[in-house]
């Protein structure tokens, strides 16, 4: 691990190689998750473990992350962490707001589509 | 020579002992050009916007009582009589890993001072990018034109998937061609010898946007697509 003074981000060209090619592969994996048809908890899943590992790789390897000194990774990945909790607030937002149009606004779920609507989750 | 050797030593802790010393000693925080560091500040922001839409297109698609239309099916594309679910996103993926597999060849190569060849990847990375874009002006296109998609509504289903597909995917078409255009910028400048003196910081911080372009379509690719 050559890590320079100045700032300079310089790696063996070996390891950009293997992380462009570990890409493809996981591309090729999330893209067969949706070919196979894998539907529910497993897509869900695979799609997110994919996810990961490619925005892991981008971040750690082509964009230098994992050479780069403790105050810059914490000053960049810390804060999105707040996003978590606008995600979680909208969730629980979305489902209330679509219990209440199921409910009210609705005009197929609330007579004939009803029960068809029930069925399919 | 003071100043010097007293750098020197923060620079040597690793770690959280690092850390404290980076953030509390009376120094630069950052040991990297400040361009560098604006970039990543900037890649920040970037990351709320498109956070927010996200969060915003999970919002409508949770909301909204009419079923959503099948992705898979909706970009489907029937190559040599074969009707392949999602291919065009497939290869517009792959196109944009690729390219950014050559931005780190050529963050690679300015680092080694090769001028030409770095150039020269930059220019293939910007080819790349001009091809995305290119393929999703015709997705936009088919969606327009064959299948009759607005952002206020579809025959598909729930409206809202063309108000989240055309933001969404519309703000991040954006980020590229800008990117195709600070590619070949600093490409030209590269080739013309700008940086000999300088530095090829300037390639990284390219490098930096063009990643994290290719970043925000991994999560795109995911839970638009795919979800």
């Amino acid at each position: 691990m050559s890590e320079h003074a100045e700032g300079q981000q310089q790696h063996p060209i070996a390891i950009y190689f293997w992380i462009w090619g570990l890409l493809f592969v996981l591309s090729t994996f999330s893209y067969l998750v949706d070919y196979f048809e894998f539907h529910g908890m497993v897509r869900w899943t695979l799609i997110l473990i994919f996810m990961f590992l490619k925005a892991g790789f981008i971040i750690a390897v082509f964009m230098h992350m994992m050479w780069e000194r403790l105050a810059l990774i914490y000053a960049i990945l810390l804060p999105p962490l707040l996003l978590l909790v606008l995600i979680g607030l909208m969730s629980v937002e979305g489902k209330y707001v679509n219990s209440i149009r199921s409910t009210f606004f609705d005009p197929p779920a609330a007579s004939a589509g009803h029960v068809e609507k029930s069925e399919t989750p | 020579m003071q100043e010097a050797t007293s750098t020197g030593s923060t620079i040597e802790q690793h770690g959280h002992a690092g850390l404290v010393a980076d953030w509390a000693a009376d120094k630069q925080t950052f040991t990297m050009p400040w361009g560098k560091a604006m970039m990543w500040i900037f890649l920040l922001s970037d990351t709320f916007i498109f956070s927010c839409f996200l969060t915003g297109y999970m919002s409508v698609r949770t909301t909204t009582t009419t079923p959503w239309p099948v992705p898979s099916e909706v970009f489907a594309l029937t190559i040599a009589g074969h009707h392949i679910p999602l291919i065009l996103i497939a290869i517009m993926t792959f196109i944009l890993i690729s390219s950014s597999g050559s931005m780190a060849m050529a963050v690679n190569c300015g680092y080694r001072g090769e001028r030409k060849k770095t150039a020269l990847l930059m220019v293939i990375t910007a080819l790349f990018g001009a091809s995305f874009v290119g393929m999703q002006a015709f997705e936009w296109t088919k969606l327009i034109v064959e299948e009759g998609i607005r952002p206020w509504g579809n025959p598909l289903g729930a409206p809202q998937f063309g108000s989240s597909f055309f933001m969404i995917t519309g703000f991040h078409g954006m980020h590229v061609s800008i990117g195709v255009i600070y590619l070949l910028v600093v490409a030209f400048k590269v080739w013309r010898g700008d940086y000999v003196s300088r530095g090829y910081e300037i390639v990284e911080i390219t490098g930096l946007y063009w990643h994290f372009v290719d970043l925000v379509w991994v999560f795109i690719f995911a839970f638009f697509y795919l979800w």
